[in-house]
């Protein structure tokens, strides 16, 4: 099972370098990390994906929260949150058939074209993470030249009552 | 305006550090300078390992923040052992070091490593100093840090350039930490939950680790297990925070526990952890650990509960409030069936050795120890089995008289430990119990000892071999004895030795105690070792009593590895 966490840090030098090494020094692995400042220059906000079960990242939960520069440590995973991620792809291109297939591909899931060279395309999708999962699985049959994400950004959404 | 380095000895004098061990170089000695003139007492340790040794030894023995000073690279990687001791076993250290001019990080520099990188995963937490307008609030900080919640060791790393340039800072009115708030007062209803617990069950057991001691809470602990008449077992850390002499005592559970301690855990109904762990030493195979039980954990870390074991009842808490509330909760009761039980495994199955064997055995040298010292010195250890055999042999009845390095198992760290306690507690009589493997590592510092008119005993169980080693590999490896041989003789193909003409073992100890300025005493005989351990106890000098002992002892009982408690091997009889 998968488990996306968001935690917000002290925006300071070293907390990014902790975080991960508690993490790996544990013996688990990160999947996917972004961090970046919020509103409040003094703080950041991180997202994290991680394969797991719930016990094993119950214990990363609370190994997280005992860091002093980490200030709230939140388990979307079982919650109502909305969650982005970029995808930059380069797809192999070498005629105009192939040209043409990517292009409706793209608009099926209103990914954006940002590059056309001779012999590829590059596409662009921000979506949630299941979208983007199907999106690359529709790009299995194309030849993948390069492919960069830039991993999950999450919010949480309050529950309707 | 005050320098980076008057901020940092005023910040120590402030946050009540009466004594400073450590060693200087280059990247401190604006901070040497600056300690010149200061009224705290400074104590000159010979390597770094053994001056952050001293300062964690003197926080077990004192319950105040141990505090030691080294210089950037090699002092702080020299230092490294010792804060991840301290770390292990949640010990509150702040540990000083200096770094590199703030231009030269990162490039490779004199003495330069990367402290903070180095020791982010073996400290409570740690600080690059960049301004010197935050050194105030940062030495603050990290003695708040290092005492409360789980204590543990916090490391300040001070470029040079900052502890030169100047300042208008003030020390914070109050420390408030977003990140860090650790809970004291446990939930009510949980409280509730497990006083019900204690009063329903049959076979209730309190499994106790260092937490009570670090959190002061042995009157508590005492008051609650008498009222609801609760057996109480300790593991290693937890030594004396019950009286090893009241009947309710169990004594250590584990690997090298009373079989008494591991019978209780495998056949209680009720198992309260109060600041313990549930570490690998302790539960044997996890899966078979107190399988009749329904399981409680004490402990003020949340990350502690349900790390090992599944918890039924969680209270995350301080020790001292929840067992003040939990005594005035549970009923008054005894229970004659479990107490019965228990005193007929105490009987069956005392710790034992055979007291008729004519040479000198390491447990009844230690035994001597608890006699003579009518149990009320302060013992240190080194590891191994000498250290199982402390903890068997010697009834602890008050906390913070047993200083050992539990979690991580430092050989070395008896010695400055027991100069760094006894510089915290002039008064008592202190014994560091070490293996001549161990005593090695760190013989250095007992020169500090004599200069600074710090009487320890440190008493060497020579058998001439790393025993613990030599346990295993005589258990579990064949009775390969590889690299674990300390004499000349008997030693494998691929370690041959010449004999020495003269010495049967190398080093000779009372010579080398002798060179350092300590009065040094052989004993050979099992007549002698009375009379010599008396004399060393007499003597306002350090004194080291090497006690030439049997070599193939082995500690019992063991829990062999991967084994339950419930395997225990009582005897190779």
């Amino acid at each position: 099972m998968r488990h996306v966490i968001t935690m917000t840090v002290e925006n300071q030098r070293g907390v990014l370098a902790r975080i991960v090494s508690l993490i790996s020094g544990r013996g688990f692995n990160i999947e996917s990390l972004n961090v970046a400042p919020t509103n409040d220059a003094s703080v950041s906000k991180m997202t994290m994906t991680m394969p797991g079960d719930d016990r094993v990242l119950e214990q990363i939960t609370k190994q997280l929260n005992k860091l002093v520069d980490v200030i709230k440590v939140t388990d979307l995973t079982q919650k109502r949150y909305l969650n982005r991620e970029l995808v930059l792809v380069e797809v192999a291109a070498p005629d105009h058939r192939k040209r043409a297939e990517l292009a409706d591909t793209a608009s099926l899931f209103d990914a954006k074209v940002v590059s056309v060279q001779p012999e590829s395309l590059t596409i662009q999708l921000v979506d949630d993470k299941d979208r983007i999962r199907d999106f690359l699985a529709l790009l299995q049959p194309f030849k993948v030249l390069d492919l960069s994400r830039s991993g999950v950004v999450a919010v949480a959404q309050a529950t309707p009552r | 305006m005050k320098t980076g380095a008057e901020c940092v000895i005023e910040g120590l004098e402030r946050a009540g550090v009466k004594t400073l061990f450590g060693l200087p170089g280059g990247s401190v000695l604006d901070l040497f300078g600056r300690l010149y003139h200061s009224p705290m007492e400074f104590i000159l340790a010979r390597h770094e390992q053994g001056a952050a040794h001293m300062a964690d030894g003197y926080a077990r023995a004192t319950g105040r923040v141990g505090c030691c000073v080294v210089t950037s690279g090699p002092g702080a990687t020299n230092a490294v052992t010792g804060l991840a001791t301290a770390n292990m076993d949640g010990i509150p250290v702040v540990c000083i070091s200096g770094q590199v001019p703030s231009s030269m990080i990162g490039n490779d520099a004199f003495q330069e490593a990367d402290t903070t990188g180095i020791t982010r995963a073996i400290t409570k937490h740690n600080y690059l100093v960049r301004s010197p307008d935050d050194l105030p609030r940062v030495i603050a900080e990290a003695f708040y840090l290092a005492a409360t919640g789980k204590p543990g060791p916090v490391l300040i790393d001070i470029p040079k350039d900052v502890q030169q340039a100047k300042t208008e800072g003030r020390p914070p009115r109050k420390i408030a930490i977003r990140g860090y708030s650790p809970k004291m007062e446990g939930n009510q209803k949980q409280i509730k939950r497990l006083a019900e617990a204690i009063d329903k069950a049959d076979r209730p057991l309190f499994y106790v680790g260092g937490g009570v001691i670090s959190g002061e809470a042995a009157d508590e602990l005492t008051k609650l297990a008498k009222k609801a008449h609760v057996p109480v077992t300790t593991t290693l850390m937890g030594l004396g925070s019950f009286p090893e002499t009241d009947p309710l005592a169990l004594r250590m559970l584990g690997m090298h526990g009373s079989v008494t301690a591991n019978n209780a855990v495998s056949e209680c109904d009720l198992l309260v952890a109060v600041g313990a762990r549930f570490d690998d030493r302790v539960t044997g195979r996890i899966s078979e650990f107190a399988p009749k039980a329904t399981i409680a954990h004490i402990d003020i870390d949340p990350s502690a509960i349900d790390k090992s074991i599944l918890t039924d009842i969680p209270v995350v808490g301080h020790v001292k409030t929840v067992l003040k509330k939990l005594a005035e909760e549970v009923k008054a009761q005894r229970r004659t069936k479990w107490l019965k039980q228990i005193r007929e495994w105490q009987k069956q199955y005392p710790f034992a050795y055979d007291q008729k064997e004519p040479q000198i055995l390491p447990q009844y040298v230690i035994e001597q120890i608890y006699e003579l010292t009518k149990g009320k010195a302060i013992v240190t250890t080194e590891v191994g089995q000498h250290q199982m055999w402390s903890a068997h042999f010697f009834k602890y009845t008050r906390p913070r008289t047993f200083i050992s390095s539990g979690g991580l198992g430092t050989m070395g760290y008896g010695l400055p430990a027991a100069i760094g306690a006894q510089a915290g507690m002039r008064d008592a009589l202190v014994v560091d119990i070490g293996g001549d493997g161990s005593v090695q590592m760190n013989f250095q510092e007992l020169v500090v000892a004599v200069e600074h008119g710090l009487p320890v005993n440190v008493v060497i169980l020579n058998n001439g071999n790393l025993g613990m080693v030599r346990q295993w590999q005589e258990m579990f490896y064949n009775e390969e004895y590889s690299g674990s041989i300390l004499t000349q003789q008997n030693r494998p193909r691929n370690e041959q030795v010449t004999p020495h003409k003269k010495h049967r073992y190398l080093p000779d100890f009372v010579k080398l105690a002798e060179a350092h300025g300590a009065v040094g005493i052989r004993v050979t005989a099992k007549k002698d070792v009375i009379p010599a351990l008396r004399k060393a106890f007499r003597t306002k000098r350090p004194v080291v009593v090497e006690c030439v002992v049997k070599q193939d002892e082995n500690v019992y009982p063991m829990v062999p590895p991967g084994a339950s408690l419930m395997q225990m091997i009582h005897s190779m009889a």
